[in-house]
């Protein structure tokens, strides 16, 4: 599985949406990514990706783009 | 508005000392009271009924403290509705009415980041292994979601293998417990949970079955309030000691908050003491007059919180009693001002008050 396979599977599964609505969706914007939503869906990229993530990434993990972003730092690159 | 101030919760939280802090709390504080004043009718209403006028620079002792209670009564909001993604409600006991807090985007992001600021200070950057001491129900049914989900789910950020010590029904997993031990043994682990139900259904339990965790290492946060332990006459030492009786070698920091003002919370310290970052103050008040009680008087606690910008509880009145001990001098080396938590107020006497703000 490519990496952005495993990316959109560990929203698709936290949320439970199609990976048709990914590339829009921001934090909070649908009721299933709350800050509960957001806690699974972060173990959920920790185990996809074997990582672990700063508290601030945590913080800053505010939309499926953004999170793209931050990812890069942990080596994990998202191609299109 | 809080962009306007988002460097500052960068900011290590106990550092500036008192005339560093009054300088840009007073600052921010003062912010706040224009913001409210301008977008939340209600508030207007108080500050008019005081004779405040928001364009006035207020002393941080001068801007008006709304009683806890208003957010039970009513719907104070200083965004559109249509910008608020969630509503707090605070745990309230039974047969009392909840309190609403009102969060946009906004504030909810300063809370988290406020929160992660304090609490790195104390257990590092690094997340830790963590056990919550509590059911996994409360983050499962999101209906439940109330102060208590939300600050599971807060803290649980600070954790790595987060793990639920007690089953749907309160009981202790203890096989959860055990695996979770082997897992993690020898490492720093991180508990948190409410102060009661830990010593109801995690603490009684261990010394029930003669369990030590024999955690090397560790940091127990706990919230919640006193007061069903008061009644037990359980002692903060005594709370703490046998806590480390069952868990092993581990500091154990009651972090003190309200639903009205999540985020910028108060933390014990190692010396036993709660502190102030530089993100709140508190304000120890005679209850006959509102007047500032010395340090070391006991009186009605007012606590300020730079955050709140989507409801009015920058400045609010709690129920709770408390004593200030000093300020920048705690031997623990924290700046700002340390206090003790006193219990709660009789309901009568804080009626008084509460009516004085209705006018």
């Amino acid at each position: 599985m490519s990496n952005l396979e495993k990316y959109n599977q560990a929203f698709c599964e936290t949320f439970n949406i199609e990976a048709a609505a990914l590339p829009e969706l921001k934090y909070q914007d649908i009721p299933e990514w709350d800050s509960v939503g957001h806690m699974t869906l972060m173990a959920a990229l920790e185990e996809a990706f074997d990582i672990m993530l700063e508290v601030e990434d945590i913080i800053d993990f505010s939309s499926y783009a953004k999170g793209k972003e931050l990812l890069k730092k942990y080596e994990v690159e998202i191609a299109e | 508005m809080l962009e306007r101030h988002s460097d500052f919760l960068d900011v290590e939280p106990y550092s500036l000392n008192k005339v560093e802090k009054r300088e840009r709390l007073e600052h921010y504080l003062n912010e706040l009271t224009r913001h409210h004043y301008e977008h939340c009718p209600e508030y207007a209403r108080i500050l008019n009924a005081f004779d405040k006028n928001p364009e006035d620079d207020m002393t941080l002792e001068e801007i008006p403290a709304l009683p806890v209670r208003i957010f039970k009564e009513k719907d104070m909001l200083s965004v559109p509705r249509d910008r608020i993604v969630k509503v707090m409600t605070s745990s309230g006991t039974s047969g009392q009415k909840v309190s609403k807090i009102y969060l946009d985007k906004e504030t909810t992001r300063a809370q988290t980041k406020c929160l992660t600021n304090i609490v790195k200070s104390y257990i590092g950057s690094k997340r830790l292994p963590m056990l919550i001491l509590d059911t996994p129900l409360v983050k499962k049914d999101r209906a439940l979601y109330s102060a208590r989900g939300a600050g599971i789910i807060g803290f649980s950020m600070f954790g790595r293998d987060v793990t639920y010590t007690l089953d749907e029904e309160m009981n202790l997993d203890v096989a959860a417990l055990e695996r979770f031990m082997d897992r993690n043994g020898g490492e720093r682990i991180l508990l948190f949970g409410y102060t009661f139900m830990i010593w109801q259904y995690f603490l009684k339990e261990l010394e029930r079955r003669n369990i030590n965790l024999n955690i090397e290492g560790g940091m127990l946060f706990h919230t919640g309030g006193w007061k069903k332990l008061k009644a037990e006459q359980i002692s903060e030492d005594m709370y703490r000691e046998r806590l480390q009786k069952v868990c092993g070698n581990i500091s154990v920091h009651n972090q003190y908050g309200m639903a009205e003002q999540l985020g910028s919370v108060f933390m014990e310290c190692e010396h036993g003491n709660m502190h102030c970052s530089i993100f709140s103050d508190v304000i120890i008040r005679r209850a006959e007059d509102f007047s500032v009680c010395d340090h070391g008087e006991a009186g009605l606690i007012e606590l300020m919180s730079v955050l709140p910008s989507s409801y009015p509880g920058h400045a609010i009145l709690t129920e709770d009693l408390g004593i200030c001990l000093g300020e920048d001098d705690c031997p623990c080396g924290r700046l700002g001002k340390y206090f003790k938590l006193l219990g709660r107020v009789q309901n009568a006497e804080i009626r008084g008050c509460s009516d004085t703000y209705g006018r």
